[in-house]
């Protein structure tokens, strides 16, 4: 039975909750510290973004939910990245060897303006705000995260789509070296995703670099990803590399795995099931241990006000 | 062989304990790590993966005692079979009892409507109805009462249970089937090695003199 018996040792004496959650992080900045001061020594040291850095002049979102924060551990240590294993596990331990800088992402196809970005350039495009979003897999399990980025649309704007744009591809990282799920044929690689123009414009669609107001660690899709809260996780490629504006529908990775299981809108809707298994609920991450219940998930994941109308009119059983 | 064909009753009591508190040993790291919040950021997906895999894994050694004896001579090997047919039976009703209760949380309608309506949970739910007779007339008193025949006849059915458990892995998988693969391709092994050996007689050993053997 695992029935937790009352503590007797005095609230006052258990070390607080920040403090104890914050003993990795303390080690990190005993690093960083070390790691600071020997860049400061070589004359030469490129000062650039690293995972866990602070990121400077964080707005607030009137996006952001108020709902309790995932912690940063479950966030960083509970991964859905093929390309470095299909264990959720696996990432935080694999991914530490991906080099995010120097990284470029070439913006492309229907555009007026193609450009290929240098990553640090493209953190200047638009102002960093933080947006605390529900994430919902289509696993079932939930979380609260609270990403760093702008909207995906002051890029788009800047690049100027030309009328043969119905559709933005987002191509990421496939390098077997780096990369060890690559090495297998377990999804079609590189990993693509896309979405439809409108659905890139929406303001809630975000160009992500951080989370918990640092730098992306690797896992989490370093050094840029696109965070769409209201569809399911996967369709939130990581890991960036290409950005392609087409005319017709990408084929989406997880589409050409399975089509009869995830088509290519895939948004968050607890009516239209997996056939494998129900979407009414999902289990939020970090909330309490095994004896903590599901929640019943909302339609578009509760962002139904910001992005249902692009969707009036449509079958969303038949547009799963 | 390194290995005798028979053991002395006391290296069987000592062999049969070591191996049930071995068999015990998932299910003490399970506890522990439940009692301390470290079974990750999901830790009920984590308990039924784990009670599930373990179940699994009880499943092979118990169909492969058969086929393994037959290969080794190590005819002691039956004396385990039981034990191990049971630690099967115990660690699918935890993962029957992680899914009623930390997942489902009871919710009956819910439990239901998963059990008719998504097939991997639907062969997950015969397999294990359909171990239950096989627990209740595992002792040696039912094993009696019903006769060489129709317990063997009855036993049999584990080979479904375990084809069974493969599916129900198989199915609930997202995309990579490695794991399921594994589990199949011993199931399927010891299941041809069943087929194979079944015509031939098992080697009639002269009893007393299996002290001194040549390896083979």
């Amino acid at each position: 039975m695992l029935i937790k018996k009352s503590a007797d040792i005095l609230p006052s004496e258990i070390t607080p909750r920040r403090v104890y959650e914050g003993r990795r992080e303390f080690v990190r900045q005993l690093g960083r510290i070390a790691l600071l001061a020997g860049a400061q020594a070589l004359p030469f040291a490129a000062a650039h973004a690293q995972s866990g850095q602070k990121i400077p002049g964080l707005k607030k979102s009137a996006f952001s939910t108020t709902e309790k924060q995932t912690p940063y551990k479950d966030i960083t240590t509970y991964n859905n990245y093929y390309e470095f294993g299909t264990d959720k596990a696996d990432p935080a331990q694999t991914a530490g060897k991906l080099k995010t800088r120097p990284w470029t992402v070439s913006v492309e196809g229907a555009v007026a303006k193609p450009r290929t970005y240098g990553i640090d350039d493209l953190m200047k495009l638009g102002a960093m705000e933080e947006r605390v979003y529900r994430l919902r897999c289509v696993e079932g399990w939930s979380m609260v995260i609270p990403w760093a980025g702008f909207s995906l649309s002051d890029l788009i704007k800047e690049v100027q789509p030309t009328g043969n744009a119905k559709f933005v591809e987002f191509v990421t990282l496939a390098d077997p070296a780096q990369m060890p799920g690559v090495r297998q044929q377990i999804l079609h690689w590189p990993y693509v995703e896309g979405l439809r123009m409108d659905e890139a414009m929406n303001p809630l669609t975000l160009l992500t670099f951080g989370l918990y107001g640092e730098v992306l660690p690797n896992q989490s899709g370093a050094p840029v990803r696109v965070v769409v809260p209201w569809k399911y996780g996967f369709k939130s490629g990581k890991s960036l590399v290409k950005i392609r504006f087409t005319e017709q529908m990408p084929k989406t990775a997880w589409s050409l795995a399975n089509a009869s299981e995830y088509g290519f809108y895939s948004n968050v809707n607890p009516k239209v099931d997996h056939p494998r298994w129900s979407q009414a609920t999902e289990r939020r991450i970090g909330e309490g241990g095994i004896f903590a219940q599901k929640r019943a998930t909302l339609m578009f994941n509760g962002y139904g006000d910001q992005v249902a109308q692009m969707y009036a009119g449509m079958d969303l059983r038949r547009n799963f | 062989m390194l290995l005798p064909a028979r053991l002395s009753p006391k290296q069987s009591t000592i062999l049969k304990g070591a191996l049930f508190i071995l068999s015990l040993g998932p299910v003490a790291v399970l506890s522990v790590n439940a009692f301390t919040d470290n079974l990750g950021a999901n830790p009920v997906e984590y308990l039924t993966r784990a009670t599930g895999t373990w179940t699994l894994v009880f499943l092979c050694i118990t169909l492969g005692i058969t086929p393994v004896r037959r290969l080794t001579g190590w005819n002691w090997l039956t004396l385990t079979r039981r034990m191990f047919g049971l630690f099967a039976f115990f660690y699918v009703c935890l993962h029957f009892t992680t899914y009623i209760w930390f997942d489902q949380y009871f919710d009956v309608q819910s439990i239901i409507k998963d059990v008719i309506k998504r097939p991997f949970i639907t062969i997950g739910f015969a397999a294990f109805l359909l171990l239950i007779p096989l627990a209740i007339t595992s002792n040696s008193y039912l094993t009696r009462k019903l006769g060489a025949k129709r317990w063997q006849n009855l036993h049999r059915a584990t080979y479904l249970v375990c084809i069974l458990g493969v599916i129900h892995y198989w199915w609930l998988v997202k995309r990579d089937l490695t794991q399921p693969i594994i589990y199949g391709s011993i199931v399927l092994a010891f299941l041809s090695a069943r087929l194979l050996l079944r015509g031939r007689k098992p080697k009639v050993r002269p009893r007393p003199v299996a002290t001194a053997r040549e390896p083979a």
